[in-house]
């Protein structure tokens, strides 16, 4: 940790980071590799030093945060730590209950990315509960260390700050914990008495503030988002010989699509926007895209903020009120289907404007399968034929959602979506797949540069995964469902040496596949 | 009354209360607290049926540990059912003559207390020996196993070490134990053997409520286990934090001092 000198605030003492420049991606050997002590690859604290930059206090001021580390920052975060409680069956049960059984100690891709083993989900939750044990238990109370409790010191918010922040909120460790502990809640209500005391992730509370203010994630006005829609439009044309639309803001259309804004311009991602407009396009159902809510990300969820979450999810109501589609559908987007799937018909429903025929909201998965299905879209699978697929199961959606109308649809679902879309596909190891999905190492808001270090390292056991049905079966496509998986990935695979044009989206195949024109 | 037995039954109810209390106020506080966002870890079950499925598996067969790590389901799984069993025998203490099948319990299952210890020195070991799970143990993990250890090892001596004294006691035991359960405790036995088994299982019923052993009841609460995932057709709100009139429970938005700097600034 740093030093105390006269001249830095709390606030700098707990955020300042060190960053390793000469950080390199491990080697590929297909073996997902597990650190030992014994090897001295266990090493506390090595990556303490990692940490997100701080959210500037005009940041904060726009989400209603205190803009600086607060004075009474103990006393305001124990208070909120006891709201939370109050508030979430979820953390007051996984404070208690935690054994320390090591069954989650192997399983997080941070750990075994960075080695660090404040990483272990036990460890990082840990970081939390010794707090909850000295200010809320009995056993904290009276026996202090020898109970595992911990004043929360400007160490241990140190600390918050680094390993909080080194948690994509996966949720991987809560499948395999015999008291279903979950981590990802702990972190949330970790980054929330952070926020509340002032101390705000950069990255993290920009977005939201983008959101509020313009409207979607990346900060395009509507001006910007209509141009891009326009000119994208006309290269489909020239393209396709078709006159495929990129519809915004028409009121009336059938459909209301909400994607994450990342689909609208950013590469891959906009591959799956062509894909859909396809879809849309070649089964004739009339859609649109809205300015008002044109995002579908709710960065709300990574820092646990109900309030945050609600009010940027309002945007679609707001939408459907204004549009009033008969149907809601979402893009691909991983958080953003969790949040839409668990959380929206409580957060801005109930839906009941909307056609009861159909699940509200659908997933962009289901509702081009079932085109498949009934033959209303024709897909040609040697259109693909140049790739070789595989496909990443994002944690989000393998474990914070589902599709279709049986547990496990959001594994069958896309994979059998890409397999009418192309005639080679194989599936990665069996414990990297489905539930036992490896985080893509940038999610719940980690995707940021100057973590980029830990978002390597925690890449690393599915580029293991990846790289050994690379060498095994030639893969150089890997479909994906969410924006986040598809920028950290191209970021990230260049890295470790494996192309970025090998990560890409589920529509994206669709689209290449997909038999335009005359119908049959 | 003798003072010794004075001492001991006052050390049973006071225990034994601690305990009821203690958990009872645990089970209230998880049953009382909302969850108004649906967390389940899916896949899920979709329907109510589904999730006493899902929990049985859980609690019964630990179904995540053993997707998880084979030896350490070994131990906890040996450990939990020969726990259930050894508790299970003890009911006859209770009894002023003991029901058939406690006896056929007794008679067939004669070595489960050294399986329990056994299991137990095993997880203790697991906690030295994995590199990772050393890591992570702290005190009060091997504080239990070690009280549990204990435990079991007086339990096996009152029965097997004629030394002990505990058999020869037998009788005056029952009497004794089932007395407490009747509001009327017999005389105490002077025997320390089975002194220092019945203190050291009050002092595990005393610390329970305060420990990591709410575990036990924990599990039935675990809102990624227990939910039935169903959010899309059903809502789940409002949400309603505050519960009137509770003691303990904050304002639904504290105003904090602290925090009221931001309100100045617009909103967007």
């Amino acid at each position: 940790m740093a030093e105390q000198t006269v001249d830095k605030t709390p606030a700098e003492i707990v955020s300042e980071a060190k960053q390793n420049k000469a950080f390199k991606a491990p080697e590929l050997t297909g073996e997902i590799f597990m650190p030992r002590v014994e090897e001295g690859l266990i090493v506390k604290g090595v990556t303490a030093d990692v940490k997100p930059h701080m959210a500037k206090p005009e940041i904060q001021a726009k989400l209603g945060f205190p803009e600086t580390l607060v004075d009474n920052w103990e006393e305001v975060a124990v208070r909120k730590l006891g709201e939370l409680l109050e508030k979430y069956k979820s953390l007051q049960v996984y404070m208690d209950t935690c054994v320390r059984c090591g069954s989650c100690t192997d399983k997080c891709q941070f750990f075994l990315g960075t080695n660090d083993p404040n990483n272990m989900p036990v460890a990082r939750a840990e970081l939390l509960r010794q707090v909850y044990k000295k200010y809320f238990t009995t056993e904290g109370k009276l026996f202090g260390k020898l109970a595992g409790a911990h004043r929360l010191d400007l160490k241990v918010l140190g600390d918050w700050y680094a390993y909080f922040h080194q948690c994509s909120q996966c949720r991987r460790c809560s499948v395999y914990c015999p008291q279903g502990i979950d981590t990802a809640e702990i972190s949330m209500a970790a980054r929330e008495i952070m926020d509340s005391i002032g101390l705000g992730q950069k990255y993290v509370n920009e977005i939201l503030g983008k959101v509020h203010t313009i409207g979607n994630n990346l900060g395009m006005n509507p001006k910007a988002l209509a141009a891009t829609l326009e000119s994208t439009e006309e290269d489909l044309e020239e393209e396709t010989g078709q006159k495929i639309r990129l519809p915004l803001d028409e009121a009336g259309a059938e459909v209301l699509m909400v994607t994450p804004s990342a689909d609208f311009f950013a590469s891959p991602h906009v591959e799956s926007l062509l894909g859909y407009a396809k879809v849309f396009h070649q089964a004739g159902i009339s859609w649109t895209l809205s300015t008002a809510a044109s995002e579908a990300g709710n960065f709300g969820m990574f820092i646990g903020n109900y309030n945050q979450m609600q009010k940027v999810a309002s945007r679609v109501s707001d939408a459907i009120r204004e549009m009033k589609p008969k149907r809601l559908i979402v893009g691909e987007c991983g958080h953003a289907w969790r949040v839409a799937y668990s959380f929206w018909n409580t957060l801005i429903g109930p839906f009941d404007m909307l056609d009861p025929k159909y699940p509200s909201p659908q997933h962009i998965c289901e509702f081009t399968l079932d085109l498949v299905r009934r033959g209303a879209i024709k897909l040609d699978k040697s259109a693909n034929d140049e790739f070789t697929v595989t496909f990443h199961d994002s944690c989000n959606v393998a474990r914070g959602s589902s599709m279709g109308d049986r547990p496990g649809g959001q594994f069958t679902i896309p994979r059998e979506l890409i397999k009418a879309s192309c005639n080679k596909f194989v599936d990665m190891d069996k414990d990297t797949i489905h539930e036992r999905t490896f985080c893509c190492g940038g999610g719940g808001g980690l995707l940021s540069d100057e973590i980029l270090q830990i978002r390597i390292q925690g890449a690393m056991p599915k580029m293991q995964a990846l790289h050994s049905v690379i060498e095994s079966d030639g893969v150089n496509f890997m479909a994906l469902i969410c924006a986040i998986c598809k920028a950290q990935f191209t970021k990230i695979m260049p890295k470790y040496g494996i192309p970025m044009s090998v990560a890409g989206g589920v529509h994206q195949l669709v689209g290449r596949a997909i038999e335009l024109g005359a119908k049959a | 009354m003798t003072g010794l037995t004075l001492v001991f039954s006052a050390y049973f109810y006071i225990a034994v209360d601690i305990f009821l209390v203690g958990l009872l106020l645990k089970i209230w506080k998880y049953a009382a607290t909302p969850a108004p966002l649906k967390i389940p870890l899916t896949p899920a079950p979709k329907t109510t049926v589904g999730v006493g499925s899902r929990m049985f598996q859980e609690i019964v067969l630990f179904k995540s540990l053993f997707k998880s790590n084979k030896l350490l389901w070994v131990g906890g799984y040996v450990f939990h059912l020969s726990l259930l069993f050894v508790f299970m025998k003890h009911l006859r203490f209770l009894f002023p003559s003991t029901p058939a099948f406690l006896d056929n319990l007794v008679n067939f299952d004669l070595y489960t207390g050294f399986i329990l210890l056994s299991a137990l020195a095993f997880l203790f070991i697991l906690r030295l020996v994995i590199d990772r799970h050393f890591y992570i143990s702290v005190f009060n993990d091997y504080l239990l196993l070690g009280l549990l250890m204990c435990i079991a090892t007086t339990g096996l001596l009152s029965r097997f070490w004629e030394g002990g004294g505990v058999r020869a006691d037998l009788p005056d035991i029952k009497v004794f134990v089932g007395g407490l359960f009747t509001f009327n405790p017999g005389t105490v036995p002077d025997n320390r053997l089975f002194l220092t088994h019945f203190s050291l299982i009050m002092l595990l019923l005393i610390y329970f409520p305060f420990s990591k052993l709410v575990h036990a009841v924990g599990i039935f609460f675990s809102p990624t286990r227990n939910q039935v995932d169903n959010s899309r057709v059903k809502r789940w709100g409002p949400w309603t934090v505050k519960k009137p009139g509770r003691a303990g429970s904050p304002e639904p938005v504290p105003v904090q001092p602290s925090l009221i700097v931001s309100k100045d600034t617009p909103d967007s």
